[in-house]
């Protein structure tokens, strides 16, 4: 112990004070416990991460994982019963709802960014999205080199349209950009062939595909445009909260729960459709479960 | 909550800022706003003049296009000028989308425009169109000379509504990917998460573009209003 400098005493004895805290609940975990209730923040349209079935119903890989961390705080807090709620979220809202205690836990499509670290805290990393180009089977397009002298669609409102840009000012290609209002619409504007390529979020381009009249028309082509690292927000400031989130999934890396969770949402039929998304899980996803942390966008190489 | 003007100075990534960014957002809406703000005068006094005419065919065209272009909802007009349209004539695809909006926009007010000016021609005595008449003028003659110039002055105040509606209508511009001032709002705070600030600013431009077409109209009414005719009660 000669070389444990005096800091490392310190910082020693505020883990076991913190710790000893802890069994007086505060924050968010002394919230839930003291009204029986948590919120979980979710989308009703994001690809298998997160949607609705209508009817108040939330599905998806990230709504179920939610649920699970929900039940796992429960048994944390040795609580008999644990009113789980649902509040749909939107892009715009979504980090107001969380700092004023709308919503515990928002677990949707929330990219974990240096801007954002400002105002919300991230759990671990649970899914690493790939933006990708979907184009048609027959366009000939493959990959962004591809793209010079065409139209390129996108969404309102996402980070891919800053991602094509930057792409646009390092590549000095000219392409032209239609942004559709939501998903639906951009790809309503690859389809009628308005736009030659719809650059999104890769299970999103995965998901709508499998959708279309005739799946096969559509390819998801090319080299990974930008790397975003997805994962459930709560707010700043509540270790113990963010501890029993992040050990939560941690166990169930572990226990190999989530990799089945993947498999059930992006592998095999689901609802309402029956269709299958059919994205394997990346190697860029496997890496973040493998090491779980809580490293923003910037701290990945865009490849 | 903490505040962040600096936003408005970061580079979006393309080699401009926010700010720019955002000035050329502000351009994008009053050039719609303007342009349909033409296309919603000129085919809404016709289509007001139509609906007044003795002529029974010219009343049906003027009402039948009222009540088509009031009766759908705007956003779903944009989409069928951008989408529908396009995809029965297949030549139309090469339409701008600037276009569609401008159509879209200034059909749907053209309705709204058609029915203040109908209703300013019909507040006149009816002796007026027979006195012009009377005393020889043209059917054509008696509008221009007798009834517009003063149904044009009782329906300034309305107009003036519909003009600064049209500057706030042209936000559903974002849907058929104009870079307007709701489509710069919604794609900067998804990029610099500084919503609260990005917003405040949007709304700010809207408000003192909405309240310069009232100034312009409220100087134009007080300049063309005629001591002792209708509309000049002040």
């Amino acid at each position: 112990m000669k070389f444990l400098p005096k800091t490392g005493f310190v910082l020693l004895a505020a883990l076991f004070a913190m710790t000893a805290h802890g069994q007086q609940l505060t924050g968010t975990l002394k919230k839930i416990k003291d009204s029986g209730s948590i919120t979980l923040g979710t989308r009703e349209s994001s690809g298998a991460l997160a949607y609705t079935l209508g009817d108040g119903k939330y599905v998806g890989f990230h709504t179920e994982m939610a649920e699970k961390i929900a039940s796992d705080i429960q048994k944390q807090l040795g609580i008999s019963q644990l009113a789980v709620k649902f509040q749909p979220v939107t892009s715009q809202n979504r980090i107001p709802l969380v700092q004023n205690g709308t919503v515990d836990l928002e677990c949707g499509s929330t990219t974990n960014n240096a801007a954002r670290q400002k105002d919300v805290a991230f759990a671990v990393t649970t899914y690493v999205e790939e933006v990708r180009i979907l184009t048609k089977a027959n366009s000939g397009i493959t990959g962004i080199a591809g793209l010079n002298g065409k139209t390129v669609a996108t969404t309102t409102g996402t980070t891919s349209v800053q991602t094509l840009r930057k792409n646009r000012r390092a590549s000095g290609m000219d392409f032209k950009e239609v942004f559709g209002k939501d998903h639906a619409d951009s790809f309503l504007l690859l389809e009628s062939g308005r736009a030659d390529a719809f650059v999104m979020d890769g299970q999103i381009l995965a998901g709508l595909a499998s959708k279309a009249k005739n799946p096969a028309d559509f390819k998801i082509v090319g080299e990974v445009l930008s790397v975003e690292p997805l994962a459930c927000m709560m707010r700043k400031d509540d270790p113990a909260f963010q501890k029993a989130v992040d050990d939560s999934i941690k166990a169930m890396i572990k226990s190999g729960q989530l990799a089945k969770m993947y498999d059930k949402w992006f592998m095999q039929p689901i609802p309402p459709a029956n269709t299958k998304v059919g994205l394997p899980l990346s190697d860029a996803t496997k890496q973040a479960w493998a090491n779980p942390n809580s490293k923003p966008m910037e701290e990945y190489a865009i490849p | 909550m903490s505040w962040d003007w600096q936003v408005f100075f970061q580079d979006t990534g393309g080699g401009q800022t926010y700010f720019n960014w955002m000035m050329s957002a502000w351009g994008w809406t009053l050039l719609v706003s303007a342009c349909s703000l033409v296309v919603a005068l000129v085919v809404g006094s016709l289509m007001g003049v139509l609906r007044t005419t003795p002529v029974k065919a010219f009343v049906w065209i003027g009402n039948a296009w009222t009540e088509l272009f009031r009766n759908i909802p705007l956003l779903v007009q944009i989409f069928l000028w951008y989408h529908v349209i396009p995809s029965m004539f297949k030549s139309l695809q090469q339409v701008p989308d600037f276009i569609a909006v401008v159509v879209a926009l200034g059909f749907f007010t053209s309705a709204r425009i058609a029915e203040q000016v109908k209703a300013g021609i019909l507040a006149l005595p009816r002796g007026q169109r027979y006195a012009g008449l009377a005393v020889g003028l043209t059917l054509p003659q008696t509008y221009r000379y007798v009834l517009l110039p003063m149904a044009f002055r009782i329906v300034i105040p309305p107009l003036t509504s519909e003009s600064m509606n049209i500057v706030k209508n042209s936000s559903v511009a974002f849907a058929v990917s104009i870079s307007e001032l709701t489509f710069f709002a919604m794609q900067a705070q998804e990029e610099t998460s500084r919503g609260v600030e990005i917003y405040l600013a949007v709304t700010f431009l809207y408000f003192i573009s909405a309240f310069a077409v009232n100034r312009v109209a409220a100087f134009i009414e007080k300049r063309v209003r005629v001591p002792g005719m209708i509309g000049s009660a002040k």
